[in-house]
This record gives C-alpha cells, sequence and structure tokens, in this order.
C-alpha cells in the first residue's frame, strides 16, 4: 500500500512536471525549425521586410499588421459593447432577466468560432459588398465586426464578475445616502472593479490574436500590408494554415514558425502583463 | 451624475445589450432557416442504407456520417489523453506543490493555457516532420497526431479546473478524514475528489466541447477533406469542423452548401448539447452530494 502511494504520488508529479516540460519544449522545437530563416537575418529583419516570394523575400510583417489592427479593432467595436452589456446585467435589467442573460452569455461562449464564420461568410460578406464596402466584401472591417461578437461574451463575464465582486456594504452605503443604481455603478463599482474589468479585456485580446478560423475565412488573406480598414488582410494565424502546404524545406515554409514564436512570446507577455497586474493591491477588501 | 447622464448611462446599456442579442440572432436564425431545410437521413448517410453506414459495412460517399464519426474518435482519443495526466498534474499542484515551484508551474500553464490553438497544431507538425526525418519512416499528419495536440490543447483547462476545484473544498470536509487517520493520498481519492464530482465532470465536459469545435489544430495535424472511416490511427480521417470550412471555400454547387450549412447546424446543436449537459451536470451532482 505504501509503495502503491507513493507511485501515485509520484506519478501526480511527473504528469505536473511533464506538462510544464511540453510548454517550454514547444517554444524551442519552433526556434529549433525556424533557425534556417534566422541566418538569413534574425527575427527583427523578419518583422520589417514584406512578404514577396518570388523576390525570395519572407517577411511578415504584413501579417503582423494585420493581425494587430483586426484584434485592436474588434477590441474598439467589442469593448463598449461588452461594458454595456455586463451594465444592463447587473445594473439596468429587470431582476428576473439577469440570470438568463448571464446564462445564455456563458452558453454564446461555447458556439463553435468555424460556425460564426461560415455563417458571417454568407450574410454579413456579402452585406459589406453590396452596401458599404464594395469589393469582395472580404475586409478587416468584416472580422473584426465578427470577432468583436466572438470575444463580447468572454469580456461581459469577466466585468459582470468584476463588477459583483464589489462588496456590497460599499453599495448598500451609497444607496442609503441616496445614490441611484446608476450612481452606484459610475461612482463606487466601477472605480473598484477597474483590474477586473482589464484583466477581461486583456484575456479578450488574448483571444482576438490567436483566432484562426475568422481571420482566415473573412479577412480576405491579402498579403500586402492593408492601409484602410476595408482592405483584405492575412493575420499570424491564418498565415500558419495558409503556408502549412508548402515545400517543407523552403524559407517560405520556415516563414510559419517564426508567426509561431511571435504568437508564443505575445501570449507569454500578456500572461505576464496579467500576472504584475494582479498583484496590485487589492482596493476593496473591506 | 445629473439626470440627463444617466439615462444616457441606461439607454446605452440596453443599445449594447440590444445590439449584441439581434446580431447573434440574426446569424443564428439565418444558419437555422438555410441549414434545416437540408436535414434528413441523406444528409448524414447519402445513399448508404443508415444500418449498413453505422456498422461501417458500406462507406459513405456523399453523407455527414465519415465526419462525424472521425469527430467522435478524435473528441474520445483527444480527452482520454487529457483526463489522466489533467487530473493528475492538477492534483499535484492543489495538494503537494511547494509555493515556489507552484508558482512557475501557474504561470507555464497559464502561458500553454493561452497559446493560440493554430500554434499547438503548428507544434504537432513540426514533431511530425521531426519524427518523420528522426526515423525516416512513414510518421506523416494522421488521427494519432491529431488527438494529441487537442490533447495538448485542453490540458490547461483540465489542470486548472481540477486545481480550482480540489482547493475550493472547504476546510472541514478537508480535515475530517486526516483527523481519523487517513493518509494524505486516501483523503485526496476518497474524500476531496468525490465530493467535487460535479464540477470534475463539468470541466471535462466543457473540454469535449472544445475539442470538438476546434478546426486550427485538426486543420495541421491530419484532418483531409475525403478519407471515409479510418481503419487506424494513423491514418488520415475527416471531422465535422473542418468540412465546414471546407466547404465554405470549395463548394461546387448549392446542394453541397446547403450541406456545409447543415454540417454547421450540426455542430452547433452538438456543442450546445455539450454545454447544456455539463451546466445540468453540475447542477444536479451538487443536488445529490448536498443530500447524501
Amino acid at each position: 500500500m505504501a509503495i502503491l502511494s507513493r507511485t501515485l504520488e509520484r506519478l501526480f508529479f511527473l504528469a505536473a512536471a511533464g506538462s510544464a516540460l511540453l510548454t517550454a519544449a514547444l517554444f524551442l522545437l519552433l526556434v529549433h525549425l525556424a533557425l534556417p530563416l534566422f541566418e538569413q537575418g534574425g527575427l527583427l529583419a523578419l518583422l520589417r521586410s514584406p512578404w514577396d516570394p518570388g523576390a525570395g523575400l519572407y517577411g511578415i510583417y504584413p501579417m503582423v499588421v494585420g493581425s494587430l489592427s483586426i484584434a485592436f479593432l474588434a477590441l474598439l467595436i467589442g469593448f463598449p459593447l461588452s461594458l454595456g452589456g455586463a451594465f444592463f446585467i447587473t445594473t439596468f435589467a429587470p431582476l428576473p432577466l439577469r440570470r438568463p442573460l448571464l446564462n445564455l452569455v456563458r452558453l454564446l461562449t461555447g458556439i463553435p468560432t468555424v460556425v460564426y464564420s461560415f455563417a458571417a461568410l454568407f450574410l454579413l460578406v456579402p452585406f459589406m459588398r453590396e452596401h458599404l464596402t464594395g469589393g469582395a466584401g472580404l475586409n478587416i472591417l468584416s472580422a473584426a465586426l465578427m470577432l468583436a461578437l466572438l470575444i463580447a461574451p468572454t469580456m461581459i463575464i469577466f466585468f459582470v464578475d468584476a463588477i459583483r465582486r464589489v462588496p456590497s456594504s460599499y453599495t448598500q452605503a451609497a444607496a442609503a445616502l441616496g445614490g441611484s443604481p446608476a450612481q452606484r455603478l459610475v461612482y463606487i463599482a466601477l472605480p473598484l472593479a477597474w483590474p477586473g474589468i482589464l484583466n477581461g479585456l486583456l484575456l479578450a485580446l488574448g483571444r482576438a490574436m490567436g483566432d484562426t478560423m475568422i481571420s482566415l475565412m473573412i479577412a480576405g488573406n491579402a498579403v500586402a500590408a492593408p492601409e484602410s480598414v476595408t482592405d483584405g488582410a492575412r493575420t499570424l494565424t491564418a498565415h500558419i494554415a495558409l503556408v502549412i502546404a508548402a515545400d517543407v524545406s523552403s524559407l517560405e515554409f520556415q516563414s510559419i514558425f517564426a508567426c509561431g514564436i511571435l504568437l508564443y512570446l505575445f501570449t507569454a507577455i500578456l500572461v505576464l502583463t496579467l500576472r504584475l497586474l494582479g498583484r496590485l493591491p487589492e482596493r476593496h477588501t473591506g | 451624475m445629473n439626470r440627463r447622464g444617466e439615462l444616457i448611462l441606461i439607454a446605452f446599456s440596453w443599445c449594447c445589450t440590444l445590439l449584441l442579442t439581434a446580431a447573434v440572432g440574426t446569424l443564428l436564425l439565418f444558419l437555422l432557416r438555410r441549414g434545416l431545410s437540408a436535414f434528413d437521413m441523406a444528409l448524414f448517410f447519402g445513399d448508404t442504407a443508415p444500418l449498413d453506414a453505422l456498422l461501417l459495412r458500406r462507406p459513405v460517399f456523399d453523407g455527414l456520417f465519415p465526419a462525424l464519426f472521425g469527430t467522435v474518435v478524435l473528441v474520445f482519443l483527444a480527452v482520454a489523453c487529457a483526463i489522466p495526466v489533467g487530473l493528475a498534474a492538477g492534483i499535484y499542484l492543489a495538494e503537494y506543490a511547494a509555493p515556489a515551484p507552484k508558482r512557475l508551474l501557474n504561470l507555464l500553464f497559464d502561458v500553454l493555457a493561452g497559446i493560440p490553438s493554430i500554434v499547438i497544431g503548428l507544434a504537432g507538425f513540426a514533431l511530425a516532420i521531426v519524427l518523420h526525418r528522426t526515423f525516416s519512416g512513414r510518421i506523416g499528419p494522421c488521427l494519432l497526431l491529431s488527438a494529441l495536440s487537442l490533447a495538448f490543447l485542453v490540458l490547461p483547462y483540465l489542470i486548472r479546473s481540477t486545481q480550482n476545484t480540489l482547493e475550493a473544498v472547504d476546510p472541514v470536509t478537508r480535515r475530517t478524514a486526516l483527523a481519523l487517520g487517513a493518509s494524505k493520498l486516501q483523503n485526496i481519492l476518497y474524500v476531496l475528489l468525490p465530493n467535487r464530482m460535479a464540477d470534475l465532470t463539468g470541466g471535462i465536459i466543457l473540454a469535449v466541447g472544445r475539442c470538438a469545435e476546434d478546426t486550427a489544430v485538426i486543420m495541421l495535424t491530419g484532418v483531409v477533406a475525403s478519407a471515409g472511416i479510418p481503419d487506424s490511427l494513423l491514418r488520415q480521417y475527416e471531422a465535422l469542423p473542418f468540412y465546414i470550412y471546407y466547404i465554405s471555400s470549395q463548394y461546387s454547387g448549392p446542394d453541397e452548401l446547403e450541406r456545409g450549412f447543415a454540417a454547421a447546424l450540426v455542430l452547433l446543436f452538438l456543442c450546445t448539447a455539450l454545454f447544456l449537459l455539463a451546466f445540468l451536470a453540475q447542477r444536479r451532482l451538487k443536488e445529490r452530494l448536498f443530500y447524501r
């Protein structure tokens, strides 16, 4: 029995250590496979040059711009909408509606991305083409709109959670002094809940940068760096999916490992930022 | 804040909620309207008799059955690989790890949870290349590789849900068996885990849903548009999410597009059902444990 429990406990440790090692090994594997590309001039040079395989240029500058512009535009659209949604669920919705609405939002987080993209491809994209932007309708704006819709439920859940964690003694005190629900929200809850809101915003940014299917299916996948929101663009994630079919030993193929490294580093920096944010003094432990 | 500011804030919240609901509702209704008309037996089995197809006696050419079959096998394999590792690592983090290693492990698993799924797929693909070079064998993208990559994708969720679940056990429950002379391991296996079965099950079902919907990982690690039912784990296979993606770019006529819509609906129903199941499992099991 003692031996058995010793073995089991050792297995628990091995599982944890093994998973952690794999996470680190994943990064090393990507670097190892991108090495031939780095000998051409390093990651920074790749980040600055355009994508033109015909001329021997395998820079990923256009994809970086594409990823960042789609993700930030999606946040720009999704953040106010989600904040409004969270206000509604926590404060302004009729009482019997609040819990079902929050459950509905939770359900929405489970809708497959590929289903969203498919529906958008045959509904939003033709609408864009005929009424708003012209062209193919496959552009940054379409992708950002869909991405905003995809990340909104995640943000709403975090915002609602942050607002609800504000101790009720504070809001009740404000209510006793005659504060209306809106006043309590703006002057009491929001100033205390902002770290949680920032947390949700950063996680949504990670989700937006990491999404593949929406940008692959409706951003147009153009390889030139986009100049306006009605241009098509290719994201780092979509680039990986599109180039995977190329010849394995070519430099073109190796550029996707650079994309992988960038996305990995972005995630790591985001997680570290969230960590530092978590160290902020909690002001509302009343 | 004056009365006008308040009214503006209230109107803003209503508008945001209505706008979001309308946008999601429009998309889903559009899917339902286009997809439901293609729903019948032929959608799944084509011209093959359903019973023959289900018993794998005859291949299905014009239906969703191979894709559905691929998805089910894939999800089963991935989750079967991920559950033991995820549970074990979660138990270690919650019950055994010293503070310093725990911080490092937490950080790494947070990073792992945040890595985009396409990068996990890329790693799986890279692994296939390395294996191919090392063994110069015929180890290429296949069902097994996809399942392992997917398992890696959902691993951090399982670890996190196990860890949070165990850490949430109240101190009295945690100490009772220990006070009666149970060992630490006995306490975990016979008290803490059974006590939290509801939350554990919920976490696992959500992981199943995550595996079923993911497209990015599998499109890099072995899924193809038509492969039929794979006869070994080292073969390429079909899967529902990839079928939807493939149809969206390669459909050859209105009939095929209709099937794409129907496939999207099937996946939507599947994921919604799994989500509701997780929701109900947590609630039901909680009640039962409460009254026991």
